[in-house]
């Protein structure tokens, strides 16, 4: 049953992604390149999808999940919350978070609508793709490296 | 421009709302990066019969995808993506790929995890990660582009 709710969430989220606008690299650069106010073209439409998002999720989180939690109340489907642990504002939280800028900013595709673009076959989506699988390799090899725990967020 | 701004919010709500149900009912957080890591490296959580949870996840997504683009061009006139009109040297994919992966991976969370699972529980590390990822996504937005 959870899993079919995974399922679920995964196309609603997918269908979101896309709705939205924010799997469309296009839209992403023109949202990003904020060198475009200059010129008129810059596209501010995708403010609205995180604006969107965390007025579902935020109140949600706060009204009836956080007081199960709180409560020591399990999500319906399964005995516990899995919510990350981690508080510290760390070299690697900020590493990652600029490295992660850089390459979304570069081509405008995050892990999300890169997922969901697979579904378009186009060849440069593959290699992206895998590239981003790489690197992911590569970051969780570094974790380890480094005794910190991976599995966050 | 005004035209794009309710499929945004719209699509945005449907976004939280997939990522709120998983919570609310798996609790677990809607974070792709996470989640595909968790995928292909399951991450020490063994009480997997059969597939990953993480699998059904992105699959779903994929489904969407496959789909519901069509749909949503008829009925809404979105573009849900056009990698045509990007003519990105083959280099700067592949290496925007892996700053993608390494980036998420090191920072625990990407625009999901951190931007609305993590900002959605108000979680200063998601906060601070958001506002870096953003700041230097426009830069490198304004440089490459």
């Amino acid at each position: 049953m959870n899993k079919l709710m995974a399922l679920l969430c995964g196309i609603l989220f997918g269908t979101g992604l896309m709705l939205s606008g924010l799997a469309d690299p296009d839209k992403v650069i023109h949202f990003l390149n904020l060198s475009l106010l200059l010129t008129g073209e810059w596209d501010p439409s995708l403010m609205f999808v995180m604006s969107g998002a965390l007025a579902v999720y935020l109140p949600t989180y706060l009204l009836v999940v956080k007081p199960r939690v709180l409560d020591n109340q399990g999500p319906l489907l399964d005995k516990q919350y899995h919510l990350p642990a981690k508080r510290a504002i760390d070299a690697p939280l900020l590493i990652g978070s600029v490295l992660f800028g850089l390459g979304w900013g570069m081509v405008g595709i995050c892990p999300g609508p890169g997922i969901v673009n697979l579904a378009y076959f186009e060849p440069d989506i593959f290699l992206f793709v895998f590239a981003m699988v790489l690197g992911a390799y590569v970051g969780r090899q570094i974790h380890r490296s480094i005794p910190i725990a991976v599995n966050n967020a | 421009m005004f035209s794009s701004f309710a499929p945004a919010l719209f699509g945005g709500l449907l976004v939280g709302l997939g990522a709120i149900l998983l919570l609310l009912l798996n609790g677990r957080i809607a974070g792709i990066s996470g989640i595909l890591s968790g995928a292909l490296w399951s991450s020490g959580e063994s009480d997997s019969k059969g597939l990953a949870w993480q699998w059904y996840f992105l699959a779903g997504l994929l489904l969407s995808g496959l789909l519901m683009g069509g749909p949503l061009e008829a009925l809404f006139g979105v573009k849900p993506m056009d990698m045509s009109t990007l003519e990105i040297p083959t280099p700067l994919l592949l290496i925007s790929g892996v700053l993608v992966g390494l980036g998420c991976s090191l920072g625990s969370g990407c625009t999901s995890g951190h931007g609305i699972c993590g900002i959605g529980r108000l979680s200063p590390r998601s906060i601070v990660a958001t506002l870096v990822f953003m700041f230097v996504g426009v830069l490198a937005a304004i440089v490459f582009h």
